[in-house]
Order: structure tokens, then sequence, then C-alpha cells
């Protein structure tokens, strides 16, 4: 309904003040009386905290304060907390070895913070913590998942034997490995999925405020959901109780999953307010950023697929170490376990699937939920398999993904997913028929006359949205329920106000969500404001992350219109004399059908707050709350299908054509969703071809700016092709399933399997640079 | 950033001076190098003195045999002159390769070579073509001047003014670009001499900065071609290796690279 409501490409609402400089972030928000901190952080991997000498420090000049490790413990200072509990195949918990805001005893990374230096001024903060002394006691580093596991590694927490958080496993291992026993012919194939730094253009920022007549506290943070940040930080960080604490994430400058935990830093802030008696602002730089951001991805799998004679799988085994790093950040658990292993049968009909996942700790940068969580590994883990296994058995990879893809729904995987709906043919069909997969054997001979080698890869990826059923994810662990909330207040005068639980930091919420009310009142989308972001605004919420916004939070809103509406309409009735049931919602009126009788929205609401005139027994007021719980995940998917050519002298990659074929359900704002799809494919032709964290052997991070770590430019990317093919979601009242991730899940597999496919070598780790290309060439 | 004095000096005989009373003074040309530096405080210099507004260190000369940068044009105005098109097309195109839009706009010959990065292109040019390096005090020979990384024949001090090219027969640059910096990850410069002398120069390649390559130099001087090269061997030895790129991939690197430049070349 009406010109901005479902489906319409509207211009982001948000853009006009974000392009003009005019967005207020975190570090723009100036306080009276406002100190600065600058952290001390750990030059050691690894290393005992013999002493942290203060005094010089406290006599620099503009220094307001030097707070340490042992003040915050004294001050009983909760340790972080990790959401998720995950059991071991043995019965047992997860070994978690504790983490101090500031670490008293042991640092156990580099970048861990020491101590905090609060000062009138940046410099002088800075200044000021070159002062500070840290007698450190080195001790030897496990850099990797390997050096983890060795006998003899290094122990990094006591309550971790050898340095195993959980040995976890899913699936029917006896089954499976039968299965394989009577396989017609086994695949398996080694994978390395590389470490990712999130690097959101935001650096992270807080500022923590202390109003000590009130005892009040105010947090300004770049979070992705401040309530959670609330609730964890009253609940289990023993800093200020709820109700006298507010988190306000105001414009926030992208987050990919990094921005949802709970970091040390904003709790020193808190924290720290209090101790000072001033407003402390902490504003990372890039260098933090790449030290202390949650890391994404690294992984070590060996996968196995089973085939009978005729090609079809008959199973899965995978076995996986994940890296968690030093400490375990707040839903770290769940990221290599249930949002991965339950999305290993991809779209495909496997009747036996089994993994194990072993979680070490390694004295690196901690790792969390970073785009896609999970999902992108068990995508590529797939897609890589699939892809192994045509080559191998020498049969066209469509067609193999083809004869075993799942057609009947719903459809229960042997991982605890059970898929609503989806069309993966037609995806496939729509992916090959936009680059011409049929033409591809003659331009590849065409290439290859001109001294190039040429590959087309496919990725058939299928990942979870819309997280998640609280019920569900509580008997799996999770410590939170997974819903979301709206408020929608129609103002006296007709405007309307969106208050969500979702936070937007680049979605582009703040026009799909009015997109929502404009297709359901039919007025402009200039007359909504969506607001969010506040704790003493919005009611409450689980925040923005898993691509959950719009099947969650959107649902929220619609449940919460439909109240709205249902009371409007009995106003309107009223007021027309007209039955409730004969009134229809159009362009903002609301008409008797069949009648030229109509009243427009802003009397209506002029009606429910004036109260002269309302139904017997009605409150006044036009405002209605919804939380509303999913019943099941949705499930995005797509065929990607990526073209390429290697230069064999330089082993340089460049692209020729990049196609995706997304299903997401129904679409809202297409041309936000191409955004949302263009970002996506960008980071996981990133983690393909350029990202990668790397650490030497002594725990150091080589590649800690981006001088060294390389980010996808514009320059590095093809121009994409997006289609789409639609199933709606049957799971919630839009049939809308979630856009966010599916770039990031779907594209690495399609870069490699192009690449491969181009060298005719199948031995290739991500990130494929170009020196690891020329050596899979060349030997 | 530490505290520091700036200073803005209208000739080079005041920056000369300036410099001279500071107890740890720095130049300032584009600041690409030396701000960062700052900023991460990794350098605390007591007075940075500017020079990047001196007129008489911006613009370019050619005449007869022979092209004049001056130290402070950026690799923005190099890039665009008429002037370096015309006499050494390759050093255009060596700077349009160079960073970014925002690095060339900002960034210097005169920094460039100064500062001496292993991996900066513009040593290359200036070693393969055999320029002259003009300061306040001296002229020094290319081949005099760099002397391995971020080391230079330049004294306390002293100033680059300009670079002088001798406009060759033909010249080519050929640069395979670090996935992230954008530097050279390996970049090579062939150059024939008008007098029929052939002069190769590799970057990003050495561990010990810009480096001559006389296996290809003599191949390329028995035969000027592309081809020329296919069966000449590069060793690995004292080549740098990193994340990003193995000794024996640089070694490839540095024939494969020159191949291209003496294609472009002509
Ligand atoms: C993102 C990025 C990408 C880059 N990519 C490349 C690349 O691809 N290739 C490449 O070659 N370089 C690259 N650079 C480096 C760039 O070229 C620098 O600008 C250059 O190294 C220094 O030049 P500048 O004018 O900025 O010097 P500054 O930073 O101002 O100075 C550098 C040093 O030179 C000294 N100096 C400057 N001028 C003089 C002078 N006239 N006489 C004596 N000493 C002087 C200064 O005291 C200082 O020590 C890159 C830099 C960045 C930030």
């Amino acid at each position: 309904m009406g010109v901005e409501g479902i489906g319409a490409s509207v211009v982001r609402k948000e853009d006009r003040r974000f392009i003009t400089g005019k967005g207020r972030y975190v570090d723009d928000i100036k306080l009276v009386g406002l100190t600065h901190a600058h952290f001390v952080r750990s030059p050691h991997a690894h290393a005992r905290v013999k002493g942290v000498d203060t005094s010089a420090a406290m006599k620099m000049p503009g220094v307001v304060g030097v707070l340490t490790g042992q003040q915050i413990v004294d001050d009983k200072v909760g340790n972080l907390i990790c959401g998720w509990a995950i059991t071991s195949k043995d019965g047992t918990g997860m070994k978690m070895g504790a983490w101090p805001a500031m670490a008293p005893e042991t640092v156990r990374f580099v970048g861990q913070a020491v101590a905090v230096v609060i000062a009138e001024t940046k410099n002088q903060a800075k200044d000021a913590a070159e002062a500070v002394v840290v007698t450190y006691e080195e001790l030897p580093a496990a850099a990797d998942i390997r050096a983890a596991i060795k006998p003899g590694a290094p122990q990094l927490h006591p309550e971790a034997p050898g340095n195993v958080i959980y040995d976890w496993t899913i699936g029917e291992e006896a089954a499976t490995d039968a299965a394989f026993k009577a396989a017609a012919n086994v695949v398996s194939l080694d994978i390395t999925n590389n470490r990712l730094v999130p690097n959101a253009m935001e650096p992270r920022a807080a500022i923590g405020e202390y109003n000590e007549a009130e005892e009040h506290f105010t947090l300004y943070t770049t979070s992705q959901n401040p309530h959670v940040a609330r609730l964890v930080l009253s609940a289990f960080y023993n800093i200020a109780p709820e109700h006298k604490l507010r988190v306000i994430a105001p414009d926030v400058g992208g987050g990919f999953g990094s921005k949802i935990f709970i970091y040390p830093e904003e709790m020193v802030a808190l924290w720290a307010s209090k101790k000072v008696g001033r407003p402390v602002k902490w504003t990372g730089d890039r260098s933090e950023a790449f030290l202390t951001d949650a890391h994404g991805r690294d992984h070590l799998t060996k996968a196995e697929l089973a085939l009978d004679a005729n090609n079809k799988i008959t199973g899965l085994r995978v076995k996986t170490y994940a890296n968690l790093g030093a400490y375990m950040s707040l839903f770290s658990s769940s990221v290599p376990t249930y949002l991965y292993a339950t999305l290993l049968s991809g779209q495909y009909n496997i009747p036996n699937i089994f993994a194990e996942v072993i979680s070490v700790y390694t004295n690196t940068t901690p790792v969390d939920a970073y785009r896609g969580a999970g999902r992108p590994e068990a995508s590529f883990v797939v897609e890589r398999l699939l892809e192994t296994a045509a080559r191998q058995l020498k049969v066209d990879p469509a067609e193999l993904r083809r004869k075993n893809f799942i057609t009947q729904f719903p459809h229960q995987t042997p991982v605890i997913m059970a898929y609503d709906i989806g069309d993966f043919g037609a995806s496939l069909d729509a992916a090959m028929k936009a680059i011409d997969y049929a033409g591809f054997p003659t331009r590849k001979a065409k290439a290859k006359s001109e001294g190039k080698l040429r590959g087309i890869g496919l990725s058939c990826y299928i990942e979870a949205c819309g997280i998640a059923p609280s019920k569900a994810v509580g008997s799996l662990g999770a410590g939170v329920g997974l819903w979301e909330s709206a408020e929608i207040r129609v103002n006296p005068v007709g405007t309307i106000e969106v208050l969500t639980g979702s936070h937007s930091h680049g979605q582009g919420h703040e026009t799909t969500f009015c997109q929502l009310i404009a297709e359901r009142l039919g007025v402009p989308i200039s007359q909504v404001q969506i607001v969010h972001g506040d704790t003493d605004k919005v009611q409450f919420g689980m925040g923005t992350y898993g691509s959950r916004s719009l099947a969650v939070g959107g649902t929220a809103i619609i449940k919460a219109m439909e109240k709205v509406e249902a009371k409007a309409k009995k106003i309107a009735a009223h007021a027309l004399e007209a039955s409730e049931n004969d009134i229809v919602i159009e362009n903002g009126e609301f008409k008797v059908t069949g009648t030229d009788k109509s009243i427009a929205l802003p009397m209506v609401a002029l009606a429910a707050y004036t109260a002269h005139n309302l139904p017997d027994g009605m409150e006044p007021g036009l405002k209605e709350t919804a939380f509303y719980d999913p019943t099941n995940f949705t499930f995005p998917a797509g065929a990607y299908i990526c073209e390429l050519e290697v230069d064999p002298g330089t082993g340089k990659t460049s692209f020729v054509n990049f196609v995706a074929a997304d299903d997401f359900g129904r679409l809202i704002n297409p041309m936000i969703v191409e955004g949302q799809v263009h970002g996506g494919l960008a980071q996981g032709i990133g983690q393909a071809l350029l990202e990668g964290a790397a650490y030497d052997s002594s725990g150091q991070l080589l590649t800690a700016s981006f001088m060294d770590y390389a980010m996808p430019r514009a320059d590095d990317l093809p121009s994409f092709q997006l289609n789409h093919t639609t199933t709606l979601c049957p799971g919630n009242p839009l049939g809308v399933k979630g856009c966010g991730e599916a770039g990031a899940i779907g594209a690495s597999a399609a870069v490699i399997n192009a690449i491969t496919d181009a060298i005719g070598n199948n031995k290739l780790e991500m990130p494929a640079t170009p020196d690891r290309v020329w050596h899979a060439i060349h030997g | 950033m530490y505290e520091t004095t700036y200073h803005r000096p209208s000739s080079v005989d005041e920056a000369a001076k300036l410099f001279a009373q500071g107890s740890e003074a720095k130049y300032l040309a584009g600041g690409h190098t030396l701000i960062p530096v700052m900023k991460q405080r990794l350098a605390s210099p007591s007075d940075v003195i500017d020079l990047g507004k001196l007129k008489e260190l911006i613009g370019i000369e050619a005449s007869g045999d022979t092209l004049t940068i001056k130290a402070a044009t950026t690799y923005y105005d190099i890039m665009q002159s008429a002037d370096v098109k015309k006499a050494i097309p390759a050093i255009a195109h060596l700077t349009s390769m160079l960073g970014d839009p925002a690095v060339r706009h900002r960034g210097t010959i005169g920094g460039s070579i100064a500062n001496n990065d292993p991996a900066a292109d513009f040593p290359a040019a200036l070693v393969s073509l055999g320029a002259t390096v003009k300061t306040n005090k001296r002229t020094i020979a290319a081949d005099d001047f760099f002397k391995g990384l971020f080391t230079t024949a330049l004294e306390d001090g002293e100033i680059i003014t300009a670079v002088s090219f001798p406009v060759p027969a033909k010249a080519g640059y050929a640069k395979m670009r670090h996935p992230a910096s954008r530097f050279a990850l390996t970049g090579v410069f062939v150059t024939k001499t008008k007098a029929g002398d052939v002069r190769v120069a590799a970057t990003g390649a050495s561990q010990n900065g810009v480096m001559r390559v006389p296996a290809i130099e003599a191949a390329l001087k028995a035969n000027w071609s592309a081809g020329a090269l296919d069966s000449v061997k590069i060793s690995d030895s004292g080549l740098l290796a990193d994340i990003h790129g193995s000794a024996a991939y640089r070694a490839n690197l540095i024939k494969v690279m020159a191949q291209r430049a003496v294609t472009a070349a002509g």
C-alpha cells in the first residue's frame, strides 16, 4: 500500500545525516567535566604481572586517576561472562577461565588492559600511561590452535587443562560411521577457516557518567544491543543495578557482530566514572580495534563426505578445532557449536551427520561472532566438500548439488534445524542462467589462449536467521531469550513513533521499519520516526545480530501495529457511527467500506487523546506494545557463482563475473537488501582473497594495521549481478527471512572453488593471496 | 602525538637554519610517512619544519636530455605533468600506481626518497634511470644515495631540493601491489639509456631495499625483449619473506615484473 510501503526502494532516511557528517556518535558527545581514559596494555601475549607502579603517572600533568586491575578486583567488579553454556560430550560444563576487566595477575593476549589512566585530555592520558611501570614476567605463549593442543603446551587457564574449553558433539556418531563404511566413495578435505578482524568503520567507544546525588549511571557506548549491555552490566558485573543504569547506543558506525559484546573498556569507563567522580570517555583507535575487538572465524577442520554409487550423499563427518582466543567472549561458545554445526546439512539431504567441535584457548584476542558467525564456516565446509566431490567423481558440480538438494519442506536435518521452506533448484537455475554456465568451457578455452587460467566456482549456501525461539535456545544453553519488542506510539497529531529493541548501525532500519508502517496505514514514511538505542526510551530489546531485526524485530512491530489498528478502528467506528468490522484503512484514512464516510488518522489519534468521545470503557491514548518470540529460525538460502581468471605469472586473481541468486523471502526495500548483499559479498570475498589475521609464534599480531591487514577495497571487487528467487517464509507474517549476512556466508566458497578450478589444484588456503595461489600453481 | 613545534620557513636556507637550532628537528613534506609515525608516538621530533609549501622546492622542468622534479612536488602533480609524460612516461605511470588518491595528492618525491622505504616505488626509478639527487649542499648519484633500509646518504639536516633524471631511450615500470598497503610487493623499473646501457632496479624485494638486478640487465643488454628473460633465474637469497610473499615468490616477481616493464617500455 502506498508508494513507500513494502517493496519500494525508498532512499534511506538516515543517509542524510550520515552523508552530511551530522551523525552523532559516542565520540561526538561532550559532557561537562569530561575526562579521557587511556589504557595501559600488555605488550606480551602471555605474562605474569609482577607489579604495577602508578606513582610517577599520578604526578603527571592533567592526571585525574590511575586505576589498576587489582582495584577492579578489590571493588568486586565481576569477571566478564560468557552467555551460552556448552556441555561437553562427557557431560561436563565449559572449562572457563576468569576474565577480569583489567588484568591483576596474568595477561593472556597482546593488548589486554592492565591499568587505565584518566586525565583532562586524551594526550595527557597517553603521556601518563607511558609513565605507568608494569613489571612482567614473560611466559611461553600458545599462539594458535596447533600450539595450544600440543602435549606440553603452555597452559592459559588452570580451569582448562590442555587449553580445551569443551569437546562437544552433535548428530549420531555410530550411524554416520556406518554410512562411511558402506559408502561407494569418500571425499575428505582439510580446511582452515582464516581468522578475521571485523574493522567496523567506527572504533569502539564508551562514556561512563555517574550522578552521585541520584546514584545513577549512564553509559554511552558503541553497542548493537544496549539493553543486553545493561542487563549484563547489572546482573553480572556489579557496577549498577538495572534501574540505576541507562545505556545509550547513539549512531554506531558498523558492528558486524563485534559490538554485540560487553568489553572491558566500557565496564571500566562506567566503574571509573564513579571512582573519579567525573564522566570518563574512552575512544579506541584503530590499533586498539585490531588488538581488542573480538576477532572472527579461526577454525581447523577435517571434513569427510560419504556418497553411494549413485552419487547420493549418505553421510557427513566433521571434526573442528575452534580458536576462542585468550578468554571466552560473550557469545563465543555458541558460534562454533550451535551456530555452526547445526548448518552442516547445507542445502542437501544428508541422512547421517556427526560433528565434533573442540574449542581451545590460545594467547590471542578473544574470538566471537562476526558477520555470519558460524554459518560462513559451515557453508564453507559443505560447499568446498561438494565441489571437491564433484571433481573427484568427475561429475558436474551443479548436477551433483542438484541431485542432493532437499526438495520437500519442512525438512528435518540430523543436526537440529528444521528447514521450513526453500527452492534451492530455482536459485541455482537463476544463478547459472545469469552467468551463462553452459558457455563457460568456451570462455575458459579462449582465456587459455590468452595465457590466463579461468575458473568457475559454485556455492549453494543456507543459513539460519531470525534468531531465535527463546525456549529452543534456552534448552540448548543460551542465557537469554531471543524475542524482540516494539512499541508504537501514535501521537495526538497523528505522527507515529516506533520504539524498537533492534539497534540500527548500518542496516537501514530507520527506513525499512517506517515502510512497514507506511504499508499498513498508507502514510508517508516522513510521518514515522524510529526510536532505538536508549534503554530509557525503549521498553526492552535483544538487539541486532544474526540478521534477526526484520524477521523478529519487524514482526514485533507488526504485532504492535495490529493492536494499534484494532483500537483505532474502534475509535473510528465510534466517530463514524459504523461497525468496526466495516472499517478499512487506506492512504492514512479510516473508511467505512462501500460508503464515502471516512476519518483521517490524525483525527482518530486526536480523539484517542482528547478522550472526549471514546467508546464506553475505552482507555484514552493510542500506544501499544508487543513482544514477539519467533517460532523457528528463518532460512535464507541461495546460489552464488563466481567466474575469475588467475594470472599464472603472479598468482593474482581477477574477477570476470560474480552472480548471486538469493532467496530472502519478501523484500521490504530491495535497494537496502542489495546494499546488504554487496557488503556481505565484499566481506566474503575479503575473507577468500585478502583478509587474514596472522600472529607470530610468540603471539604478536603481525596484521595489526591496514598496512598489513588487507581490507577489501572497491577496486578489489567485481560489479555484482544480483538476482532473487522467492519463497515466502511461513514462520512470520511478513514472510521475510533476513539478508544481512548471506553474502559473507556464501561468497568465500564460490571464490575458492573458482580459483582451485582455474589452477587445477584443490589445496589452497584462505586468504588466497597471489603468493599462495602462485605457490599452488608452481609448487 | 607528543608535543612539537611546527615551523613554516620561507626558504630552504631558513629551513636548514631552523633545523640546526632544533634539538631533534624533522623536515615535513607530504607527511604521509612522518605524521602516522608521530601519531603512533614512534617519533617525537622537537621541531617539525615544513618544506611542503616552499615554492623553490615545487615544480618540474624538462630541458633537453634532463627531467628535473623538485623535491616537494606531489605525486599527483608528477602524474599529471605533460613534461613527465613526454620525457619519461614510465615515471607518470609509476606515480599513477603509487598508493591511493589521498597519498598521491600529499606525498612527495623528496619525502619518498629521503624515507627510502624498502617497498617504495621511486627508489627503483632513480636507480634504474641513473638519476642524480640534488641537495642544498651537493649532488649525489642515485647509486650512492640509497644505503639500505630507511637509510640514505643524506647528512643530518641536509635537504633534498630536486631529482634530475637523464631522459632514457626506453623505460618501463611494472609493479605487483602489496595487497594491503599498495606499496610494491615487488616493482621493477627497466631502462635503456640513450648510450645503449641497460639498468634494472627492483624494489620491495630485497632485505636491503632497492637493488640492481645484474642477471636481468645482462639478458636485456643482449636482447631487449620480454622473451629474453624467460630463461633467467633469479636467486631468492637475501630477498624479503613475510606473510604477503615468500622469497621464492618475490624472486619470481622480479622476473615477471621485469618482463612486463620491458613490454610496457616498448
Ligand atoms: C596508505 C599509504 C600508501 C602508500 N603507498 C605507497 C606506494 O604505493 N608506494 C610508495 O612509494 N609509497 C607509498 N606510500 C608512502 C608515501 O609515498 C609517503 O608519502 C612517502 O614515503 C613520504 O613522502 P612524504 O612527502 O609524505 O614525506 P613525509 O612523511 O613528510 O616525510 C618523510 C621523511 O622524509 C623526510 N623528508 C621529506 N622531505 C624531505 C626533503 N626534501 N629533504 C630531506 N628530507 C625530507 C622527512 O623528514 C621524513 O623523515 C604510502 C603511504 C601511505 C600512507
